[in-house]
């Protein structure tokens, strides 16, 4: 198995920290040597899976965990966002998650509106696993330009 | 302007409003995600009854939009549509044009990408 660094947040599942998600895992895709627009990629993608989990959260209860868990690969970025708040055992869920394509997943997912389809479109790749809450596994490759990693590439 | 203060830290998203020449525009300013879209649906909201409303929608401050800002334009070009009126999207950088883009909505709105080019210092 290929070596990676994990980085884990917990955030309460409240609309005001989806922002603080996104700026996490734009700061690590920077680390990464993903280029400005990849980043930006990312950091939509992120947010989407975190509103859904948000949203899912609150439907729920009233006071859920939010969990982003990254794990940083040499050439890619694989990002896991679950609804349940429970730490997962990344490598474990990882062999749990299925390509999204049963229709009961989707339709939760495609409630959010274009949430699912942006996933989709800005990342390599888009995985979800459906019990005890949603779990969404996204990866995305470094590819094109790096760009210096002193240059400040994390805009907001 | 409508500020919502998280823990010391401003994290806003600004929409000013001003009628010129019977045109509405709507200067935004700041991210709009899942916690700043109901800020900006408040303040396009009760114009949107407003019969033949022209509504600009200056996105020329705005560098982070996700699906649910997405939604909030989707819905308001709907009503307006509805009301026979139009809304004009401007100021649009390269990022948010891609996303319009994307998703499609570039077909049915009407946008204007950013003055001079695509303006996105990318890297």
């Amino acid at each position: 198995m290929q070596p990676y660094d994990y980085i884990e947040l917990k955030v309460p599942a409240k609309a005001q920290y989806i922002g603080v998600a996104r700026l996490t895992i734009s700061g690590l895709a920077s680390r990464l040597g993903f280029s400005y627009d990849e980043i930006e990629d990312l950091k939509i993608a992120s947010s989407e899976a975190v509103t859904n989990a948000v949203q899912h959260a609150y439907q729920d209860e009233e006071s859920g965990e939010v969990i982003v868990g990254c794990a940083l690969f040499e050439d890619k970025i694989e990002i896991m966002i679950a609804d349940h708040g429970q730490s997962f055992d990344f490598e474990e869920t990882k062999k749990l998650v299925g390509p999204y394509n049963d229709q009961e997943e989707g339709q939760f997912l495609r409630e959010g509106g274009l949430g699912l389809y942006l996933m989709e479109t800005l990342m390599d790749e888009v995985k979800v696993y459906h019990e005890e809450g949603v779990t969404v596994f996204m990866t995305k490759y470094l590819g094109g330009e790096r760009v210096d990693n002193d240059v400040e590439t994390i805009s907001s | 302007m409508i500020f919502k203060k998280i823990r010391g830290v401003e994290m806003n998203l600004q929409v000013e409003l001003l009628e010129k020449d019977s045109v509405q525009y709507f200067k935004v300013v700041g991210e709009i995600d899942a916690f700043t879209a109901p800020i900006l649906k408040e303040r396009l909201e009760p114009m949107q009854k407003v019969k033949g409303l022209q509504a600009a929608i200056d996105l020329s401050n705005v560098d982070y939009i996700d699906s649910t800002g997405l939604g909030v334009f989707v819905g308001f070009y709907k009503a307006l549509k509805q009301n026979e009126g139009h809304m004009k999207i401007t100021g649009v950088n390269a990022r948010l044009k891609r996303l319009f883009e994307i998703t499609g909505l570039d077909d049915i709105m009407d946008i204007e990408a950013e003055e001079g080019g695509d303006g996105d210092a990318t890297v």
